[in-house]
Order: structure tokens, then sequence, then C-alpha cells
């Protein structure tokens, strides 16, 4: 119930310009329940992300988008029509698939032109359609060649000119990156972005890759177990993830339990157990003064120091652990009445030198609406 | 460093018994086209000379030829049925979640190790119950249960070599079921359908128990030869005929098995 209220005071999208509405899909693979009750809408031109851990249900729900599962119940409309009875070959939507799928017995010419057939061009056209698209995946050079002589790399943009000279409504792209190596990702991650703003096609991607959903997307679904969690811009997701398990998925979070002390203009006064009343103003709505919740904050939102000064935003604790990680460290830090450890993270702006002694005593500062209320759930 | 994995290093015992297997399955059907050549017509040693006129004599005889003619015949329609429904039934098995799937491929690979006079006679009291006159038709039935099989069997890994996704870009790309079939299925696993035509071929073309079954007045190969080996006469022609059909058997099952090497590597030499 709280759920959808949040989405849809935080979803930008208004229901007349979503260009694909996914309503209410359950998917059963027999008894097992693959995807439950999501409802997601997609603008036009957007680069949109599904996020979520192997097995939560991405890439059923974008091939139910593609069309070659059928959802057990609810709707899918494209562009304002229904999906439901729509064949693949008939949707406009295409697909990259994660195993690129390139057809083996064709040339990369061939593959890219594969699916000009009903267009009946002539020739030339359709060469010269070929040779742009081959501009435009920066392989120009490479028509000739077989399926069998490319990397994944080159797959993977041959994949993508084969759906895109098709100009498509919506490319969909299932973990297109997943088997690069890290260089040759954070590249292609460039690319593709500047590519999709380039053809102005939406983009539905799916990832496992937090990092990867936050920095190519416009807006992200994060998906648990089939369900749709939370929907949301990769900063609201980052900075007011709606509860618990979002917040743990994306980024590290430190978790307290409070309780509502107050409600003044706009924020809330929340009283904690281990670190003092916290106040801030990213609150979910309808909070009510009692109401416990969680409340929340990023490592890097904490201010760690050696030198005590008593004051409100404050709290002591001891330093447990320290880890060295080049340009930042992250320490864990006990605080009494706090279960968990703390974790801070610093950027290294001085020289470190090495000997993080444990088990001092250190402070913990913050500032006012560094931390986010959670539900309680 | 040896350079051999642990399971990949030679194994001398291994060795030793796969040529012994050879050896004792192949030798004694070397004796027929050894004796094709002797001038004796009597099939023992010591050799008394060489000669290729069991040969010049089999090209002379008018029934030889009928029977190939009908042999031909059976074979290619044999090969052309099986390897068709062959492609359908692999397909199936391999692409959909059929239930029962394990039982009922058990159930068509039965031909396999079911006795042809079992197959033979329970088709042949079939065929007179339903008043079908015995013929080269009613043979060819027969032969595309004994060679479904095996084409079966050749296209199975053909389309396990290659991802289902291929196949699904294909219709993600605008092509029907129809178009997918001949643009995507048909040429991945072509390779398979040849070796599958060659195979069934030759099992047909060699199989002589449903034959001997189902056929009427029109001889098969196999079956002439089996009429003649009544006159010890005839012996050192029917000893070259089989030599023949041992080579071109041989032949074409090898030519089979070379054209279909690479099936199930599809992908990861793709790689
Ligand atoms: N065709 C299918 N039959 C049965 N279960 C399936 C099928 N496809 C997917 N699943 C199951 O549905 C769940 C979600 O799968 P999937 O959508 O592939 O996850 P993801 O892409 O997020 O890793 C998994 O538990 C998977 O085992
Ligand atoms: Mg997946």
């Amino acid at each position: 119930m709280r759920k959808q209220l949040i989405q849809k005071v935080n979803d930008p999208m208004t229901k007349t310009d979503a260009f694909i509405s996914i309503r209410n899909v359950n998917k059963f693979f027999g008894k097992f329940q693959a995807i439950n009750d999501v409802s997601i809408d997609i603008g036009h031109g957007e680069f949109f992300s599904l996020l979520g851990s192997s097995g939560c249900g991405k890439t059923t729900l974008l091939r139910m988008l593609a069309g070659f599962e059928n959802p057990t119940s609810g709707e899918i409309y494209i562009d304002g029509q229904p999906m439901s009875g729509v064949p693949p070959h008939h949707r406009p939507v295409n697909m990259v698939f994660q195993s690129y799928a390139i057809f083996p017995h064709l040339n990369v010419r061939d593959n890219i032109a594969y699916g000009l057939r009903k267009q009946k061009l002539s020739r030339s056209k359709r060469n010269a359609m070929v040779d742009e698209m081959l501009d435009l995946i920066k392989l120009p050079d490479y028509g000739d060649r077989k399926a069998n002589q490319l990397s994944g790399g080159q797959r993977q943009r041959i994949a993508l000119a084969r759906s895109l000279i098709l100009r498509p409504k919506v490319l969909l792209l299932d973990e297109p990156l997943g088997a690069l190596d890290k260089q040759l990702r954070e590249q292609m991650q460039l690319e593709l972005r500047a590519l999709q703003k380039t053809v102005g096609i939406t983009f539905v991607f799916v990832t496992h890759d937090q990092e990867e959903a936050l920095t190519l997307s416009d807006r992200i679904a994060v998906m648990s177990n089939g369900r749709d969690l939370q929907v949301d811009t990769p900063t609201r997701l980052y900075e007011s993830p709606m509860d618990r398990e979002v917040a743990s998925f994306i980024g590290t979070m430190n978790f307290f339990d409070g309780t509502v002390k107050a409600l003044t203009d706009g924020g809330a006064e929340i009283e904690t157990a281990g670190i003092g009343d916290v106040y801030t103003t990213n609150i979910p709505p309808s909070l009510t003064p009692g109401q416990s919740v969680s409340v929340a904050i990023r490592p890097e939102k904490l201010t760690l120091s050696s030198d005590g000064h008593g004051g409100s935003n404050t709290v002591k604790g001891r330093l447990d652990n320290a880890a060295y990680l080049g340009e930042r460290s992250h320490y864990y830090v006990s605080v009494d009445g706090v279960p968990q450890p703390v974790a801070v993270s610093a950027q290294n702006r001085q020289r470190a030198n090495g000997n993080a002694e444990s088990q001092r005593p250190v402070w913990l500062s913050w500032d006012d609406n560094a931390f986010v209320v959670l539900g309680n759930g | 460093m040896s350079g051999h994995s642990y399971i990949k290093r030679p194994n001398r015992p291994l060795q030793i018994y796969a040529a012994l297997f050879l050896v004792v399955l192949y030798v004694p059907v070397l004796f027929l086209p050894l004796f094709s050549f002797n001038t004796s017509i009597y099939v023992k040693f010591p050799l008394t000379g060489f000669t290729f006129q069991w040969y010049i004599e089999l090209m002379d005889r008018e029934p030889v030829w009928a029977a190939l003619m009908n042999s031909l015949r059976v074979g290619v329609t044999t090969s052309l049925i099986s390897t068709g429904f062959g492609i359908f039934a692999a397909k199936a098995i391999t692409r959909y979640r059929l239930p029962g799937k394990g039982p009922l491929v058990g159930f068509i690979m039965l031909p396999l190790v079911v006795p042809g006079i079992i197959f033979g006679v329970a088709l042949l009291i079939l065929i007179s119950r339903m008043g079908i006159p015995l013929s080269l038709y009613t043979v060819t039935i027969g032969h595309v249960i004994v060679c479904l099989p095996f084409a079966i069997a050749t296209m199975i890994p053909r389309f396990e070599g290659f991802d289902p996704s291929i196949e699904e870009a294909s219709a993600d790309l605008g092509e029907n079921a129809w178009w997918t079939f001949w643009r995507i299925t048909f040429p991945m696993v072509f390779p398979g359908i040849l070796a599958s035509l060659l195979l069934t071929f030759t099992v047909s073309f060699d199989e002589f128990i449903m034959a001997f079954f189902l056929s009427g007045t029109d001889p098969t190969l196999p079956m002439y030869i089996w009429s003649q080996l009544r006159f010890p006469k005839e012996f050192p022609s029917i000893l070259a005929l089989a030599s023949i059909i041992l080579v071109v058997s041989f032949a074409m099952v090898f030519l089979g098995q070379w054209i279909n090497r690479d099936a199930q590597a599809t992908d990861s030499k793709s790689e």
C-alpha cells in the first residue's frame, strides 16, 4: 500500500506519456512465480534499466516485452497497443540477446541486413543502410568477416546494429556487456549511452551490475524475487531508497532503528538508540509521530575524526577495522547501542601512513539531511 | 610437462583393446573381397589365382541390375522420408519441453534394439490384415521405421549444437517460423541432413530382414543375394556383389560422418 503511494509521488512519468506500460504482470513457470505483480511505465526515448541479482526475473520480463514469453496475467502495452497475442516478429521491439545470437553461417553484412528482407529494398539501398550501420558501430571494414572471426565486443556491436537497422521503437538489451572484460565494458557503456542519445530509441537494459545501471540509466527499476521494489532515477534510488532491501542492494548503507519524535516543517526528528536524535527531510509521506522506522546513512556521508567535540550530529565510537583502498579508505566503527559496526568511507586526501591504530576512540559526525528515513520493513 | 591433461593422456591398454576390437569386427568381413578376386569357385585356402571374372559376370546379369534399381528406389525414398521426419522429431526433442520426453525418445529409438524379425512379422501381419499387397512400397514403410532412429540420432547433436536464441533472434528480427526455418535452422543443420540422408540410404540399401518379410515379387539387392546363395556356382559373383556393396556402404557412412564432423561444435567454434 505504502509502496504504491510513494511510487505515484516519485514517478515523473504520468500515465499519458508512458510509451511502454507493464500493468500488473504475473508470470508462472509451473508453480514457480518468476514475476510477481509488476507494474512499470517507461517513457519515450528513456534509457531504462532493470536491475536485480541473478534469478530475480529480469530476463523473463524482457522476454515478455519481446514476445517470447506470455504473461500469465496482466497486460503489456507498447505505444498504446496491447501486446497479448502479438508474436515476436510483429512487435515494434528488437532484442540484443545475452549470448548475442549472431547467425554463425552468415557474414557480418548478412547478419546486419537479416531483418531487411521484407522491406524489398534495392541492393544499393540495402548496402548503403548496412554501410551506415557498420560506420555507426565503428566496424566499417568488417562486413565480409564470418561470425567466428569476431571478438566478444565486436559481436555485441553487430547484434546492436542488426537490431538498430530496423529502427525499432524499443531496443531490449539483456546484460549485453556482461561477457566483456572490465575495460571494454566501461568503453562500451559510454558508447552505448552515446548511441542511445544519437538514435533516440527507448532502451530497456537488463543488468545485475548496480554501478552500470547508475551510470547509464535515466531511470532504474530495482527488482527482487520477481517484484519491482522501486522505480526511480539513479540519484533518488541512491539518496532516497524506499526500503532496506533497495538501500542495501545499491551501494552500502548503515541502518539504525528509531522512532519518530516530532514532525516539523517538511522534516522529521527521529530518536535512535545509539546515535541520538537525527533530523532529516528525506522522509516518506504519511509518517506519524511515535511510528517506529529505520534511518539510514551512506558511509561517505559520515565524517570520521580522532579529536572529539560534543554537540549535535556527533557520536563517539571505537575504530574496529580499517581497509585501505588507494583513493579511499573504509573504516568500521562500533558505537554503543548499535548492533552492527558503522561503515565509514573517506577519501585519502593526505598521504596515508598506514597505522590506523585499532580500538582507538573516534568521533562520527554528519550533516542535517544526510540521513534518510525508511519504513520499518 | 607431458602436455596432456589427466583425462587425455594416452592409455596403452585402451589402445590395444581398440585395435583388437576393430580386427575382430572387420577381418571376417575382409574375406569377402579377398575371395571375390580368387579364380576358384570354392571359398577355401590356398588362393588359386587373381581374376576380375566374377565382377565381369555380374555386369551381364539382368536380375542384378533390376534388384539394384529396386534397392536404389527404396533407399532414396526411405532416406528422404526418414530424414524429413527426423528433422522435425529432432527439433521437437531438443527444442520443446515435452512432457514424457524421455520415454518418447526411448520409444522412437526402439527399432535399434528390437530384433528385425519381430518388427518384420508384426508389420507383415498388420499390412496383410489391412489388405495392402506386398510391394516395394511396403518394404519402404518397413525401412522408414528402421531408419528413423538413425536419422534422429544424427540430427539431434546438430540441434543441440546451436543456441535456441539464434532462432529467437530471427523471430525478433521479423521472420515467422517458416522463414526462420529456411533462413536459419535449415542451413545450420544442413550437414546433419546430408549425413542423415547418406546414413539412412545405406541402412535401407543393406537391410535384409524387413525386405524379406515385406517385399512382393520385386527383390531388393540383399534379397537377390540371399536367393542366389543356394547355387554354389553363383557364389563367387555374389561375393563380388557383396564386396561392392560393402565398399560403397563404408564410403557413404564415412562421407556422412565427415560432413557432419563439427556437429555440436558450431557454438564453441564460433566463440
Ligand atoms: N522457461 C523457464 N522455465 C522455468 N523456470 C524459468 C524459465 N525461465 C526462467 N525461469 C526461472 O525464473 C527465474 C527468473 O529467471 P530470469 O528471468 O532468467 O532471471 P534473471 O534474468 O534475473 O537472472 C529463475 O529462477 C529461473 O530459474
Ligand atoms: Mg538473465
